[in-house]
């Protein structure tokens, strides 16, 4: 069998494909040069402070990256250049800033930030920001991380979920919140799934909601902070967001099977615990946040080429969803 | 003949490379001497095509989440969506492969798809839908070279050195591994999260790839598998190959092992949990397997030329054995989390290419990539039901039964692999078995 090549076929696939390499490698250095010119700048400094009567949110358009505000009423001018977050929210003089930091690998924080947003308090955490929450008094502080790679549960949900807890008060840090004690349809739960997500604070610091998933359902659960137990008051709730006056829950529900908008908008009446749909039709993940008791602001897919948009509707399930703020996410009224 | 096809291969690769002077003397002494061109060929293109597709896995959950505000539930479903459509995409991709001894086409066309799906994402933008195409694409590609490019390994070396040329073939493509998400995230660094940038960079790497493939990689010409390709006829045969007593049992040995494979993700969990560790370590815990993988793959796959690979491949279980047992075990702090990561590199080093090694000498040339693909096949099945099965023993009885369950379930593997692999290796060993040796009526002219 002569199954060798001539030697000169040898050098001129050697020279071609040192060519082919050397114009591949030029396309991927130039693209990247590119991508670094148009970079914008990481900044953790702020050029405004947490003022009341101002509607705060992460930018996704000019300065994306960074918190800008607007004046709660009306639209008013944009201020940019805050903190650079992925996930902010405010209340009661304390803003709670969730960032990645680059490196490798990239680095994940919780920032605590005072009302002049200037940083208190630094938290290093695993996995890609997904909520934030301050509770009205600013004490409490909870966030939610996403991580990719350690479920165990295989098959279709390779997602799970860190929740952690802060009191700014005392320093005390639950890092993860998925040991709690918890009661599900009268009996205390054990399962290595569960996975708990959007914390949200009453006004006494103490009581809170939050979302437990286990076993592919999800569960609002009702917890109490200084005797550390959760309980799960009902079935099908993500995501809840207690009312400033403290008689409501907005929450996600699922309405569809598979990924294709399964979410709509609801609100739970704590004292009557009926729920109804809100007017928003479009599929809403996000931590709706109250801007007051009657006004909830959210996140969607955002329209002509923006990443997200912010939208408000009414909490009583009357009118028409309204486009708040172009380009941004993580909406928060500081009252 | 199967001796002397494997020699003019052989041979003809070692002119190729320039270096064949006493290619024709002593097959033994040179097969464990030096490593084929080809085999280095297809390591050079594992290397860089995992650089290219571990960039994309490591950051693909941050773009989807973060890059384009998706929902991590939507992530997690379209992540998993294609993982069972891949075992029967690998059995087409090794019976296509056998048909006319089509191995560099049809690996060759799983790397292209690979690559062109990271041009796929890049256009895909916001577009679920199109981010799933490119997944399953990637995914599909993935399923499809599998086989060929092993089967194109075990041809291109002589049979005493295949433990050796699976092993740098192995260790090539967890350097890659390894690479491909520094590279990722050190390009997010410097370009401050432009996940456009990391799938141009990987397109680059994917392409490179399948241009180092189809410049170095032998094609049909120089295979002995040509002219045995007009028997696998259709697909299902390849589950005939099953009926050669010899392969039989190393399918049935590797199914059963696989079935008391928990999957490391569940290990670094455990480990995470004992140790309490900061959780940013967490993501760099496969590192330190892979590490470990990557240094032993050739020193293991020489071991297992010379004194035979089962005993390697029957060890490198117990290696994981030892894993279980000392998460089972009171060591804590770093006599844990070192022994449990040397436990799986070993593990890895010296079960997965010399598995390869061990049903090579079993399966006739012309059907070796759909002979692979059914093994691979299986193993992959069988350790999906062994993580279901640990998973739902975890929750039904807590981590320290489950981890018992598991622990007497491998040692009964063990002690099941070692008497159905006692007389594979004599026959492979003794006398490599001519084409079809047991080969259904139906099956031969």
């Amino acid at each position: 069998m002569t199954l060798t090549p001539p030697e000169a076929s040898t050098r001129l696939r050697v020279v071609s494909v040192v060519a082919a390499a050397a114009l591949l490698a030029a396309v991927a250095v130039t693209y990247t040069v590119r991508a670094v010119h148009r970079a914008e700048p990481i900044a953790s400094s702020s050029e405004f402070a947490l003022d009341p009567g101002h509607l705060y949110f992460r930018s996704t358009q000019a300065g994306a990256g960074r918190v800008a505000r607007l004046p709660a009423s009306g639209t008013g001018p944009r201020t940019p250049n805050g903190p650079s977050c992925e996930r902010f929210y405010a209340a009661g003089g304390t803003a709670l800033c969730l960032l990645r930091r680059p490196g490798i690998p990239p680095k994940s924080y919780a920032v605590v930030l005072d009302e002049r947003l200037r940083e208190k308090r630094r938290v290093a955490l695993t996995g890609i920001p997904n909520r934030a929450r301050v509770s009205a008094s600013g004490r409490m502080l909870s966030w939610t991380m996403f991580t990719t790679g350690d479920s165990y549960a295989g098959g279709s949900s390779s997602f799970s979920t860190r929740t952690s807890i802060l009191d700014t008060r005392t320093g005390y840090l639950v890092k993860n919140m998925e040991e709690i004690p918890l009661t599900l349809e009268g009996r205390r739960y054990h399962s290595p799934d569960v996975n708990y997500w959007g914390v949200t604070f009453a006004r006494d610091d103490n009581r809170f909601y939050a979302t437990v998933s286990t076993k592919g359902k999800t569960y609002l659960v009702q917890g109490d902070m200084r005797k550390w137990t959760a309980r799960a008051l009902r079935e099908n709730v993500e995501c809840p967001s207690l009312s400033p006056d403290n008689t409501r829950i907005a929450f996600k529900k699922r309405v569809r099977g598979g990924t294709k908008n399964p979410w709509r908008l609801y609100v739970l009446d704590l004292r009557t615990l009926r729920e109804h749909p809100l007017a928003e039709r479009h599929s809403v993940d996000d931590q709706a946040a109250w801007l007051d008791d009657d006004t909830l602001a959210y996140a969607l897919p955002g329209r002509e080429g923006r990443k997200q948009d912010i939208w408000t509707v009414r909490a009583d399930g009357t009118g028409t969803p309204k486009l708040r703020v172009p380009g941004a996410s993580s909406p928060a009224q500081v009252r | 003949m199967y001796l002397a096809t494997t020699d003019a291969v052989a041979t003809a690769k070692d002119k190729k490379k320039g270096e064949g002077d006493n290619a024709t003397k002593g097959r033994g002494r040179q097969g464990r001497g030096r490593v084929t061109g080809p085999v280095l060929a297809l390591g050079a293109v594992s290397l860089v095509t995992d650089i290219s597709s571990e960039m994309v896995a490591a950051i693909l959950p941050l773009y989807f989440v973060l890059g384009l505000g998706l929902s991590p539930l939507a992530f997690g479903f379209l992540d998993g969506l294609y993982n069972g459509a891949t075992a029967f995409v690998r059995l087409l991709g090794g019976y296509a492969a056998d048909r006319g001894g089509r191995h560099k086409l049809v690996a060759g066309s799983g790397y292209l798809l690979s690559a062109l799906s990271r041009l796929g994402l890049l256009l895909a933008g916001g577009a679920t839908a199109g981010i799933g195409a490119a997944i399953a694409a990637d995914r599909l590609g993935k399923g499809v070279r599998t086989a060929p490019r092993d089967a194109l390994i075990s041809l291109s070396s002589p049979p005493d050195g295949l433990g050796r040329a699976f092993g740098v073939h192995r260790a090539m493509d967890t350097t890659g591994a390894l690479l491909g998400p520094l590279a990722a995230f050190a390009l997010l660094w410097v370009t401050a999260d432009a996940y456009d940038a990391v799938f141009v960079v990987s397109f680059c790497f994917g392409l490179f790839g399948v241009l180092l493939l189809v410049a170095f990689v032998p094609g049909r010409g120089a295979l002995p598998a040509a002219p045995a390709a007009a028997r696998a006829s259709r697909p299902r045969k390849a589950l005939t190959l099953l009926r050669v007593p010899a392969f039989r049992r190393v399918c049935a040995a590797a199914a059963l092992l696989g079935a008391a494979t928990v999957g490391d993700a569940f290990l670094y969990l455990l480990l995470q949990r004992r140790l309490d560790f900061a959780e940013s370590w967490f993501p760099l815990l496969p590192l330190g397997t892979a590490a470990v993988y990557l240094l032993l793959a050739v020193p293991v796959g020489r071991l297992a030329d010379r004194v035979g690979r089962r005993g390697p491949f029957l060890a490198g279980h117990g290696a994981l054995l030892a894993a279980y047992v000392l998460l089972l075990l009171p060591t804590g702090g770093r006599t844990l989390l070192v022994g449990v990561l040397l436990a799986l590199g070993v593990f890895y080093a010296a079960t997965d290419g010399v598995l390869m090694a061990l049903a090579t000498p079993c399966l006739p040339e012309g059907r070796r990539a759909s002979g692979m693909a059914v093994l691979q096949t299986g193993q992959a099945l069988s350790r999906l039901l062994a993580a279901a099965g640990f998973g739902a023993a975890w929750t039904l009885w807590g981590i320290g039964a489950a981890l018992t369950c598991a622990a007497l379930a491998l040692t009964v593997a063990l002690a099941g692999g070692a008497a159905l692999l006692r007389s594979t290796e004599v026959t492979s060993e003794k006398a490599p078995p001519l084409e079809e040796p047991h080969a259904p009526p139906e099956g031969t002219p």
